[in-house]
């Protein structure tokens, strides 16, 4: 038997592709015949299309020129709801509106041709703030500005506002947040009518792709296929946004007859593409004296842009994480996703979770201040314990242990030593130091029934070379999945890493496993894969060519056995639902996740008064995964995850100037570089989950919850300053930090 | 009208071969290495001198090819992602990325990996704030730089295969 994979780092599959050069990202390939394409849009938020004119000085007739009417099929590229057209031909709701594309041999023209296009446009009145569009100062979608809304009631509220002896109310918000993946969106496609239509790009969701062009094309789905090129990262970016940009580049390649490249400059991808939805919380929360919730009432809003797209999803996912890992018996979560016209906003890592989280983390701080508790007291007294329930009524029937999270986290940062140090030294110091945590869980895998829906499907065959393939939707866009479906199913069958081949996400050859989001792909399809390895093996067992016990060239031979005196050796496996898993989607109430990943993080702060720069400068990441499949994989997604949120709570800052993004740019838009980022100490605790492979759970977006309220919670700590809103820029903490100066005289 | 500037002939070295091309002056060496040379391992990632994903040592310093007239890298000695390793032999900084985990994406990894060997070049066993610092103008959305900053103090270990490729 080959020893064990799961558990161990082995080498990433595609890693020496990466650190040689060799691996090709869309950009990277050209096709015969290939012309470039751009896209011209709106310049203003919102209006009436009177007309697009044609500028002088360029050689129109060279180009290949396409608007609204030239769509075969439907005009929309719809997530969930029909309301995002391709093109506007009538209506601009967003000031990066497509309205005209253009296809040309030569990318220098093509970009004077694009500056060259002038869209004549009635400007209607625009809504550029949650509270304008919740005022409907003017009605922009549907009938009341409002996507979706949710409800989730638990106990009797309303009742339970006796009972409590101090009631505490606060009001949170974050803003939007850029994905800033190092590789800009792209794809090239080839269409004719005869052949149909294939895409090559930079994509999560191959099947996303694929549903949007079957419809914009009227094609039957077989005359539609998806590939998903190497991939220079996604964090959600890549989940809804390539539908768009794919469909822009098929309709020039169908009306030029040649394959069309769009691959978007940094300012674009930056400006068009969707990014992290802003949020407004407000908490009231009842407690008694010795720190018991009593009642939580929470009002969740994000801004979801100009059309739905994602933003139902994301609003269910921020809901149901906004009353946190507490046990509280009466709450009430009232949520909605508003329209406004700034381009949609999209899935972007934790989905919604960071901002509800951020919130209640914030609001617990000074929760137990208005008790006199200690924040790390008020929160172990209302931890979600094992049989207990969650907001939306779901009994965890796992082992949960926060008390014990919290405990390592503070023994490995030294909290309590640290508090008290800086406590004493910061009076009379110009940069004063803090520390602060946040705890909190995310759940793995779609949202309620969704799973259930999607219904993923994973294929195996062996190959005549005596390889083992897998065959899946599932995107590599750096987290691993190469490398971690090949040590799932290394394992099952006991075979060694080489003999495994991931096959490319090609919708013309994989079935379709789900979308790459929602801390799913090795927790989920992972499971399918191990699933489909050990029906490959059952059927080597039943034929009676292989015995349980193998080595690796039994198997080898048993797999060219069988292929030769039987035919192909395929297997399948499709997802199952968890037993004992019920969720509600009228109530909104069950069990709104199979499982969830548990962590406390601790921040240490230093804030400079002179400079008002606040900089991070330690972080200890505590969290109980299930059982990690890849050590260094595991800790890169916690530390990237972790990199990105003190981006979220510190630098990022999308400045929106009626409704477009005025810093595109990586010079003004700032992410933290190597010389920001402090060291990020990563611990495991390891609690197998049951339907997981090996007992993994998913992670991917777990780090992104918990770091910006325990880095604010850090600077409460060393300046007195209750910050309730992120990105704490420098500016930010300078009219805080004046204002409190000025307050004391 | 303006005069449209014609292209010029330009002689360089590029990994260690002479190469010639016509460009015109102004083009970006990043276009030139791309599209002319076929080298597509430099990336483009803001196209402004901000994120590194377009790195290359050129007459041994580390620079930004997006920010690098073409017209300058006449009788320049240039140094790519694709002229780091040696025939199969990686360099010692790559097989450190790839024990260490120090790529994810691998669109910042070119570039991240240049800067690497610029900064070992540098400094044979470089301490914490120099490898931050070198690594500064290198932006990487994936990893929180931690696995990148193990991987290149690994590859300054003497456990480490002695670096290939350098000169």
């Amino acid at each position: 038997m080959e020893e064990k994979k799961i558990g161990h780092s082995v080498i990433r599959k595609e890693g020496r592709d990466k650190v040689t050069g060799r691996a090709q990202y869309v950009d990277d390939l050209a096709f015969r015949g290939m012309i470039h394409g751009v896209t011209v849009r709106s310049n203003i938020a919102r209006g009436r299309i009177r007309g697009v004119r044609y500028g002088g000085g360029i050689p129109w007739s060279e180009f290949t020129i396409v608007t609204a009417k030239d769509i075969p099929g439907k005009n929309e590229i719809a997530a969930i709801a029909h309301d995002q057209p391709c093109l506007a031909d009538q209506f601009i709701n967003h000031p990066e509106e497509p309205i005209v594309l253009l296809a040309h041999p030569d990318k220098y023209l093509l970009e004077e041709a694009r500056r060259a296009v002038q869209i004549d446009v009635d400007p209607l009145p625009a809504i550029f703030s949650i509270e304008d569009s919740l005022a409907k100062r003017a009605i922009i979608s549907g009938e009341d500005n409002v996507f979706k809304s949710y409800h989730v009631e638990k106990g009797d509220v309303d009742a339970a506002w006796a009972r409590a002896d101090v009631i505490v109310e606060g009001e949170f918000r974050t803003g939007s947040q850029e994905h800033l993946y190092i590789e800009n969106q792209g794809m090239i496609a080839a269409a004719n009518p005869r052949e149909g239509v294939t895409v090559w790009g930079s994509l999560q969701c191959p099947y996303y792709v694929h549903k949007a062009l079957v419809a914009l094309f009227g094609l039957p789905p077989e005359k539609i296929r998806v590939i998903q090129t190497e991939t220079g990262g996604g964090f959600g970016g890549k989940e809804e946004y390539p539908s768009m940009i794919a469909a822009h580049a098929a309709l020039l390649a169908w009306k030029s007859g040649k394959p069309v490249k769009i691959v978007y400059d940094r300012a674009e991808d930056m400006v068009a593409t969707t990014k992290r939805h802003p949020s407004r919380t407000r908490h009231r929360t009842g407690v008694t004296r010795d720190g018991k919730l009593v009642a939580m009432d929470i009002d969740f809003v994000i801004d979801g842009g100009a059309y739905a797209t994602l933003s139902s999803v994301v609003l269910s996912r921020g809901t149901i994480h906004a009353a946190g890992p507490y046990f509280c018996p009466n709450v009430r979560i009232h949520s909605q996703a508003v329209a406004t016209n700034a381009p949609p906003h999209g899935a972007f890592r934790g989905f919604g979770a960071p901002q509800s989280i951020f919130a209640i983390e914030r609001h617990f701080d000074q929760v137990a201040r208005a008790i006199n508790l200690a924040p790390e007291e008020f929160r172990r007294r209302n931890f979600l314990r094992k049989n207990q329930t969650t907001a939306t009524g779901q009994v965890l029937h796992e082992e949960v242990d926060l008390n014990g999270l919290l405990d390592r986290a503070f023994k490995e940062s030294d909290y309590q030593a640290k508090r008290e140090r800086f406590a004493r030294e910061n009076p009379g110091a110009s940069i004063k130091r803090g520390i602060g945590f946040s705890s909190f869980m995310h759940g793995a895998g779609f949202t309620g029934s969704g799973e259930v829906t999607l219904a993923s499907i994973v294929e195996m065959e062996a190959t005549p070379e005596g390889c083992v393939r897998i065959l899946a939707a599932s995107t590599e866009i750096g987290q691993g999945t190469n490398t971690i479906f090949s040590q799932i199913a290394a394992d099952a069958l006991g075979i060694g890493l080489d003999r495994i081949e991931v096959a490319r996400p090609d919708t013309g050859s994989v079935p379709n496993s789900g979308p790459t989001v929602a801390s799913r792909t090795s927790m989920v399809v992972g499971k399918l894969v191990e699933a489909a390895a050990l029906g490959l093996k059952r059927t080597l067992l039943d034929s009676g060519l292989l015995c349980e016990a193998c080595t690796e060239d039994e198997f080898v031979r048993a797999c060219r056995r069988y292929i030769e005196t039987r035919g192909p050796l395929r297997s399948r496996s499709q997802y199952e639902q968890p037993p004992g898993l019920h969720w509600d989607d009228a109530t909104f109430s069950g069990d709104a996740y199979g499982t969830y990943a548990w962590a406390v993080y601790v921040a240490e702060v230093a804030v400079d008064t002179i400079t008002f720069e606040a900089r991070v400068t330690d972080f200890v990441a505590v969290q109980e995964v299930g059982k990690v499949i890849h050590p260094i994989f595991a800790a890169g997604q916690i530390e990237g995850g972790v990199a990105q949120a003190i981006g979220m709570a510190l630098y990022e800052n999308v400045v929106w100037h009626e409704g477009r993004m005025a810093n595109g740019q990586m010079t003004n838009y700032i992410m933290p570089t190597a010389a920001d980022i402090p060291p990020i100490r990563v611990f495991f605790e390891e609690q197998p989950y049951a339907f997981g492979p090996g007992g993994a759970k998913g992670i991917g977006e777990l780090p992104m919850d918990g770091p910006a309220p325990a880095i604010l919670n850090a600077i409460e700590n060393a300046t007195g300053i209750c910050l309730r809103e992120i990105p704490a820029t420098p500016e930010v903490l300078m009219e805080a930090m004046t204002e409190k100066a000025g307050a004391r005289g | 009208m303006v005069e449209i500037v014609s292209k010029i002939g330009i002689e360089c070295m590029v990994n260690g071969k002479l190469s010639r091309f016509h460009a015109y002056p102004i083009a970006r060496l990043l276009d030139v290495l791309r599209e002319e040379l076929k080298l597509t391992g430099t990336k483009e990632g803001c196209g402004e001198g901000e994120c590194g994903a377009c790195a290359v040592l050129m007459n041994g310093a580390i620079v930004n090819s997006c920010l690098v007239p073409a017209i300058e890298t006449d009788g320049a000695d240039i140094r790519t992602i694709e002229g780091i390793a040696t025939g199969a032999q990686l360099h010692a900084v790559q097989e450190a990325f790839l024990e260490c985990g120090g790529a994810q994406c691998g669109m910042c990894t070119p570039g991240m990996v240049i800067a690497a060997v610029a900064l070992i070049e540098r400094h044979p066993h470089p301490g914490d704030a120099e490898i931050r610092e070198g690594l500064a103008g290198n932006l990487c959305r994936c990893t929180g730089y931690q696995k990148i900053f193990a991987a290149v103090v690994r590859a300054c270990e003497p456990a480490a295969r002695p670096h290939s490729g350098k000169r």
